[in-house]
């Protein structure tokens, strides 16, 4: 038997949390060194599991399968293709980097890191999911500790109110779509909740064209699409950094991977014949998120709609149906994920330093924090789509596939890369070399060893997937194929 | 459905009574026996005497797997009495934990008495096959539950939960003796299945039917708390001592589900596209209500009353579905809310202990308190909330999906919007408990070893269930099968 290398991944954290939550409370050190061990091994485990996938061979791979309740056929089946393997490895990178950047929680941090590791096994749980009921499983473990560590953590103004926004947003959407996925499951009357048999149910076309709203746009809601977007912004701001990273930088992934695993692929009638309305949802996301993150004042806003906005793209490729389409999609979610990650560790450096996160007020911040502005200079070119970095890998074959399905909404989209090099800039400007305002003069210090670590971390990521697209984009390639397939080849 | 003619060994089927009536002499027994600081130990005799009972009930009183009637029809030895009574001698057994430290109510002998009577009531009523015999058990189990409710009868808040719960609940069960007649009346006999049979022969009108069914359909939805008969659980719940309203809540909603799906399913199959869709109504109201009310709630007990108002209501969502999926759905649904719901009386009766309140305020700052006990009260509400890896997470699911197997689709989406707001409030009291900071934040919070017992055991149990579920819901599908 091949070692069970995504169990492994998917218990590491939910096993650390449980050591952690042993740890008597105020040992605060012993707290952080078993997280960052456990955030350490995850990521190495998931680095090895990416770079371990053939891409020759395609399809799922690292496949576990045990039953979990025949009754109802459901089982514990777990497995990677060419789309989640990306996803995998990015979960493993924010969850490592966050704890680095966590280092200085100092209230509870033992509930702080057992939380964000409950957190951490639902992400990886879903990603891995090749069981229906199983992905609604861990889909949920992944909500409830987001509550907790946006309302206890947060940011005092808005924390309760934002958390319970998100929690309520994501459950809503995630019951709406379990209605669908029961009804498909009897539907589909083969007593299985497996979703490679489930792909071959044979669902009538009217059946599909009915439940696929519901099912996609439950996930959709996670992954931030119009017009239900609107817990994503506060949630992000509200949260800590290392929430707002996993957030944004994963969680969202979350939406539009469910999105496109059950509701696509599994309803691939149903896409077709809703897509046109989906892109055009996509689009607000994409110009509006765009237009309003650049009046924004408050720098954690600025990237919160920010990501409203790149995640639009991410729905946008799913609408193509195409192939360069769904491989933008595919690269865009990672590549967003390490870049949103990236951003709100700035932020939340820049915050802890300057104590106020309004852009007028601060200034400047290069001066005390190179490594900060370099990253953050790094992300935006990436935010930008520029070419050598891993924006431009994921964006141009999106808007190459908008292009070729609806060519008029890839004119209007685009606006948006303008829009968005606007906004980079103007805080670049602004926040890393402007004057430093008096207030701030002498108090700012540079961040941690630690930090600079996260940020190097996160860069090197963007910067070779931008340099060098094919240590993923193939990958990506073979499991787009697959959703080609059964979409019949469109 | 034929009667097993008597032989010494139907005695067998009820060892698990006999067995509840001597632990029950034991402690009248030693409540005459022991001085006031020992009695505390009939807790703990309660508690062992309860497990010796489960423990028969798994082995030597075992059904086979078709079931029979015995003692001349009056009991029916089956499976779903099996399972039904695995619950109720677990709730029971912790209850008496809970009970042991709490003020007035754990060094006296009448509270582990009065218990043990309703309990060996509920065994009764799971295996009750005769008009007469469901009547005694269902009394048998109520009357010892009206003044535990008004055990405190120095607190006016008791008194007068006592004394609702007493109102309310003869009321309701005239009513249903009242429809009970009606059966007789109309097939001549007391037995279920023979009434079964008198009604299957076409000769009865389905008008007088339905009515006989809505008379008892009244009696036994105040015993499981279903609206419009819902008004006395919270009323109840807040006066009665704290373990005694976990008690309630569960063990003894658990009965009422079980006798309502053994009298439905067997006496009204001829009726039953229209008992299900009133019972589908009956469900969705009290989801409703349950839930919207509880939105409104300060008190823990109050909070809990309707939620477990609302928790009536999912359960029937498995009920509507008459399968043998919904069956098995509701019996599992039955005993993950039994765990929860017993762990979040159970932190309520802790805390009550130290602090004397059951204002959710009070509640502030317990994570930085008492954290192990936080964490109880995380697990035991996100269950009751429904998420994984929680016991109510599956449980839910089942009951749902058993509600779309048979075309339900519209209750179920009632049910999950109504999981929506369950999941507000729910939350809400954990902001408290993880959030908000309090003054009491450095004084001890004592937890006494028969508390701490019982919420390990609950705990275990609910993460036991929400993750390994495929055992518990093979002891549900037997239930099921009993009655199909």
């Amino acid at each position: 038997m091949q070692f069970p290398i995504l169990s492994v991944i998917v218990f590491t954290p939910l096993l650390s949390a449980l050591i952690i939550l042993l740890i008597p409370g105020e040992r605060k050190t012993e707290v952080r060194v078993t997280a960052l061990a456990a955030a350490l091994l995850a990521f190495l485990l998931s680095l090895w599991m990416y770079f371990n996938y053939d891409t020759a061979a395609a399809g799922y791979q690292y496949i576990e399968k045990y039953t979990w309740l025949p009754a109802l056929g459901i089982s514990y089946h777990v497995g990677v293709d060419g789309i989640s393997a990306p996803l995998v490895l990015l979960t493993g990178l924010v969850m490592f980097t966050g704890v680095l950047i966590s280092w200085g929680i100092d209230d509870r941090p033992r509930e702080f890191f057992a939380f964000l590791f409950i957190l951490a096994t639902g992400v990886f749980g879903v990603f891995v999911a090749l069981d229906l009921f199983m992905l609604f499983f861990f889909y949920e473990i992944a909500v409830f500790p987001m509550y907790l560590l946006i309302a206890i953590w947060g940011w005092k103004q808005t924390r309760e109110y934002a958390a319970m926004k998100l929690t309520l947003y994501l459950f809503i959407g995630s019951v709406v779509s379990m209605v669908g996925a029961l009804v498909m499951y009897f539907a589909a009357g083969m007593n299985t909740f497996d979703m490679l048999e489930l792909e071959k149910a044979g669902f009538s076309t009217g059946f599909q064209q009915f439940w696929f709203p519901f099912v996609f746009l439950g996930f959709a809601v996670l992954g931030g699409i119009f017009p239900f977007h609107n817990w994503s912004p506060d949630g992000h701001v509200a949260a800590p950094t290392a929430v707002s990273m996993f957030h944004a930088g994963v969680l969202m992934k979350l939406g539009a991977f469910a999105a496109l695993r059950v509701g696509i692929m599994l309803l691939p009638e149903g896409a077709k014949a809703h897509m046109w309305w989906i892109i055009l949802l996509a689009l607000v996301n994409v110009v509006y998120g765009a237009f309003i993150a650049s009046v924004q004042t408050d720098f954690k806003y600025v990237i919160g709609f920010s990501s409203v906005s790149h995640m639009g793209l991410v729905m946008m490729g799913f609408a193509t149906l195409s192939r360069e389409g769904l491989i933008g999609a595919g690269v865009q979610m990672f590549s967003h994920g390490a870049m949103t990650a990236l951003f709100f560790a700035v932020v939340g450096m820049v915050y802890d330093q300057a104590h106020t996160r309004d852009i007028p007020r601060l200034g400047g911040i290069s001066r005390v924090m190179p490594y900060a502005t370099i990253a953050f200079i790094i992300g935006g070119l990436v935010s930008m789509g520029m070419p050598g970095f891993s924006g431009f890998v994921a964006e141009f074959p999106i808007f190459m596939g908008v292009w070729k399905t609806y060519p008029w909404i890839a004119v209007v989209a685009v606006v948006s890369i303008v829009v968005t090099a606007s906004y980079i800039m103007r805080i670049i400007r602004k926040v890393f070399f402007g004057q430093v305002p008096d207030e701030h003069d002498g108090h700012l210090s540079d961040n941690t060893r630690l930090d600079k670590l996260a940020l190097v971390v996160l860069s090197l990521v963007l910067l070779i997937l931008g340099i060098y697209p094919s240590v993923m984009v193939p990958m990506v390639e073979t499991g787009v194929e697959n959703i080609l397939r059964l979409l019949g080849g469109a | 459905m034929t009667i097993t003619p008597y032989d010494p060994s139907v005695f067998l089927a009820i060892v698990p009574e006999i067995s509840i009536l001597v632990v029950l002499s034991l402690v009248l027994l030693f409540d005459a026996v022991w001085q006031d600081e020992q009695r505390r130990n009939l807790g703990w005799l309660t508690f062992a005497g309860l497990l010796v009972t489960l423990g028969l009930s798994l082995t030597v009183a075992r059904p086979s797997a078709e079931g029979a009637l015995i003692f001349g029809g009056m009991l029916r030895h089956d499976n779903l009495a099996y399972v039904l009574r695995i619950l109720f001698l677990f709730g029971a057994a912790v209850t008496a934990l809970l009970g042991m430290d709490t003020p007035n109510l754990g060094r006296r002998g009448e509270f582990y008495l009065l218990m043990l009577a309703s309990t060996f009531g509920m065994l009764l009523m799971a295996s009750a096959a005769d008009l007469i015999m469901l009547f005694l058990a269902i009394e048998t189990t109520t009357i010892p539950l009206y003044i535990l409710a008004g055990f405190f009868y120095r607190d006016d808040k008791s008194t007068e939960s006592g004394f609702k719960y007493l109102l309310f609940g003869a009321m309701t069960s005239a009513i249903s003796l009242y429809g009970f007649t009606l059966l007789f009346g109309f097939s001549g006999q007391t037995n279920l299945y023979g009434i079964a049979s008198g009604l299957a022969s076409g000769q009865v009108p389905v008008f007088s039917v339905l009515v006989a069914m809505l008379l008892i359909l009244i009696g036994f939805g105040f015993k499981i708390s279903v609206a419009p008969m819902q008004f006395w659980a919270p009323d109840v719940y807040e006066g009665a001592p704290t373990p005694v309203a976990g008690f309630l809540s569960t063990a003894s909603k658990a009965a009422g589900f079980v006798v309502l799906m053994r009298f439905f399913v067997v006496v009204f199959p001829g009726i039953e596209q229209y008992w299900t869709l009133v019972i589908a109504v009956v469900a969705a109201l009290t989801m409703t209500i349950g839930n919207f009310i509880a939105l409104a709630q300060k008190n823990i007990k109050r909070l809990l009353a309707y939620s477990s108002i609302a928790h009536a209501g999912y359960a029937l969502v498995g009920v509507v579905a008459v399968s043998e999926l919904g069956i098995n759905s509701v019996v599992f649904y039955l005993g993950a809310y039994l765990l929860t719901n017993l762990a979040a009386f159970g932190v309520a009766a802790t805390f009550y202990r130290v602090v004397g309140s059951d204002e959710i305020a009070a509640y502030a700052g317990l994570s930085r308190r008492k954290p192990g006990l936080a964490l109880v009260m995380l697990v035991a509400f996100l269950s009751l909330a429904g998420m994984p890896p929680f016991a109510g997470f599956i449980a839910k699911i089942v009951v749902f999906a058993a509600a779309v197997e048979a075309g339900f689709v519209w209750l179920v989406v009632i049910g999950v919007l109504n999981s929506i707001v369950g999941l507000y409030y729910y939350l809400r009291v954990l902001n408290v408990v993880y959030h908000y900071r309090s003054e009491d934040e450095e004084k001890p919070l004592e937890i006494t070893p028969p508390y701490a017992l019982a919420l390990v055991l609950l705990v275990a149990g609910i993460i036991v269930v929400g993750t390994l579920f495929a055992p518990f819901f093979g002891l549900g599908n037997l239930a099921a099968l009993a009655l199909f």
